[in-house]
């Protein structure tokens, strides 16, 4: 098949050829913030693109640029270079195609469940039943049908950020992207929601850029996994992660899963030292 | 590392523990005691003061003419009532307290919003006002009687200047704290720049602003009664001038206690319909 592609596009043999276009595709997006002593880099020149349906987190140590990726392009942040293109168009500004969800409980407190799940399709004028339809039916994928009518106060962390991702799902977003969503929640209650996740994806056929610092949840979650390396970040590493989107809770116990596990470990251990000593460096100066 | 067998996996047996009764300890920093405790220490805070009062009224250890006894207090309240003084003077108070206090909220509110959304409002109105609030506001009441006289408007103008400059800080402030990942999070889901203003910036200061007006509310009787006591032969404030050019000892009390009943009135009302107004917002900590 795909030398008949390969025919049709008069791409050479050899090269490997995506099947479609990449969702998202980031170009040399880099972002420097000023200082008193001069610009700081938090990220540098960084380029990847996504296919349809994949799930791709990108893993770090803290201030690595890592979130500031995501923001850039969920359009929250304004790069100091670089594009990012959705189906292959620019985008500049934050937008309903890219749906976020943050690790801090961002449910509006004044809403119900119900009408938190709501609040995109009403900002651009879904009619009422329509979007009450949506609702339900992106509640009833995260399991919490029977919490509609509560308020965010009354749930739990994890509730709570069941609720944000059906919000975002309500969306039809194109692509659905992730800051550290389950880094507040405990153990247990995190492994529940990697595995609601999988389902949403099996189910609903999401694109994922998923932003981690938990190597477990990286590898449980992913197809592929970005590591990125202490400030200013840069992906280090990509390393392909072989489960399909068929898996489930058993991987984690594989001997290939503590394979991959290990691998991510040895590289960003690397980088954990790194900020440690320059933190001592700059502390002695 | 061994593998994991069975055997290694213990299953706890179930706990079956006497039931302590644990201490009740007074002054653990931040911990709370009982509720009945914790009102009957309330009602001491009043009951303790009353006791010390009588018993050094009612054995004559007090001077009359500076300390009334509350019985004496008591009939002074009763004969004001009945001499038609005291409710017209009441009610003058809590209106000229309600105009201020509302023209002040009226501005204060969407101005203070405006403050702390857009950096523009906040350079055109915050340095101005940060300059007026230091100023006493005693020290104006030269100022607003040469412009605004000494009628009913120069009083509510008095509370309005006491007021305003403070709230509309608090205002931009608590407008200032709504967490920005609401306002990403709004914005990730299609907001535009109106529908961030009004459906996500405004209702999430709302527990913010009535806070700030039951505070405010407080400043404002401070405001009164200096506006009252000044150029006035009306209010609350008046009548205890007036008491005190007589040495009416009895009547200062009477205007004392019925100030402070009112004040913690207005206060229990915020405190009472604040969770029905916003039943969403989270338990207030006073």
């Amino acid at each position: 098949m795909i030398s008949q592609f390969q025919g049709v596009t008069g791409v050479q043999s050899g090269s490997e050829i995506p099947m479609t276009e990449p969702i998202l595709k980031i170009e040399e997006l880099s972002k420097q913030y000023p200082t008193k002593k001069g610009p700081l880099t938090v990220l540098q020149p960084t380029s990847f693109s996504m296919e349809v349906t994949e799930l791709v987190s990108i893993v770090g140590p803290s201030g690595c640029g890592k979130s500031t990726l995501l923001h850039i392009v969920g359009g929250l942040t304004t790069p100091s270079s670089g594009t990012v293109y959705l189906d292959g168009k620019e985008v500049t500004d934050a937008g309903r195609d890219r749906g976020m969800v943050f690790q801090a409980y961002t449910l509006f407190p004044w809403l119900t469940v119900r009408q938190n799940v709501q609040f995109g399709p009403k900002q651009r004028g879904v009619k009422k039943q329509e979007r009450e339809a949506l609702a339900d039916r992106f509640l009833d994928a995260v399991g919490l049908h029977g919490f509609r009518d509560h308020y965010p106060k009354q749930l739990s962390g994890g509730m709570r950020q069941r609720v944000a991702i059906a919000r975002a799902l309500a969306n039809s977003p194109r692509i659905m992207l992730m800051d550290e969503p389950f880094g507040a929640l405990d153990a247990q209650t995190r492994t529940v929601m990697q595995e609601l996740l999988l389902d949403i994806r099996r189910k609903e056929k999401t694109t994922t850029l998923f932003i981690t610092h938990d190597i477990d949840e990286a590898v449980f979650l992913s197809d592929r996994i970005f590591v990125m390396t202490a400030r200013p970040g840069r992906i280090k590493a990509e390393i392909a992660v072989p489960f399909g989107a068929e898996r489930d809770i058993d991987i984690r116990k594989s001997a290939e899963f503590f394979q991959i596990r290990a691998q991510v470990y040895d590289l960003l251990h690397e980088e954990g030292k790194a900020v440690v000593d320059a933190e001592i460096a700059a502390g002695r100066k | 590392m061994a593998p994991l067998t069975e055997e290694r996996i213990k299953s706890a047996p179930a706990a079956s523990l006497p039931v302590r009764r644990r201490k009740i300890s007074l002054f653990k920093l931040g911990e709370d005691i009982p509720r009945w405790l914790y009102f009957t220490i309330a009602a001491a805070s009043f009951l303790i003061p009353i006791a010390l009062w009588c018993i050094f009224t009612y054995s004559g250890r007090a001077n009359a003419l500076i300390l009334p006894t509350p019985s004496d207090m008591f009939s002074a309240g009763v004969q004001e009532y009945q001499s038609g003084y005291l409710l017209p003077d009441i009610e003058i108070s809590i209106y000229r307290i309600s105009m201020g206090f509302f023209l002040s909220a009226l501005l204060a509110i969407p101005i203070g919003i405006l403050m702390g959304a857009y950096k523009t409002f906040e350079a055109a109105h915050e340095p101005f006002v940060g300059f007026v609030r230091y100023v006493p506001v005693p020290a104006l009441i030269p100022l607003v009687m040469v412009m605004a006289g000494i009628g009913e408007p120069a009083k509510i103008l008095l509370i309005w200047l006491g007021t305003y400059f403070q709230m509309v800080l608090v205002v931009a402030d608590v407008t200032r704290q709504v967490p920005k990942d609401l306002l990403n999070a709004a914005r990730t889901l299609g907001a535009n720049r109106m529908q961030l203003l009004f459906n996500v910036l405004l209702p999430a200061t709302l527990p913010g602003l009535m806070d700030t007006c039951r505070t405010m509310i407080g400043w404002a009787w401070t405001y009164l009664v200096i506006a009252e006591v000044v150029a006035t032969s009306s209010g609350l404030g008046y009548s205890i001038m007036k008491a005190q050019r007589f040495s009416r000892s009895d009547e200062i009390f009477v205007g004392i206690i019925i100030l402070g009943v009112l004040g913690l009135a207005t206060d229990m009302f915020f405190k009472i319909i604040q969770p029905r107004l916003l039943p969403w917002a989270e338990a207030q900590r006073n």
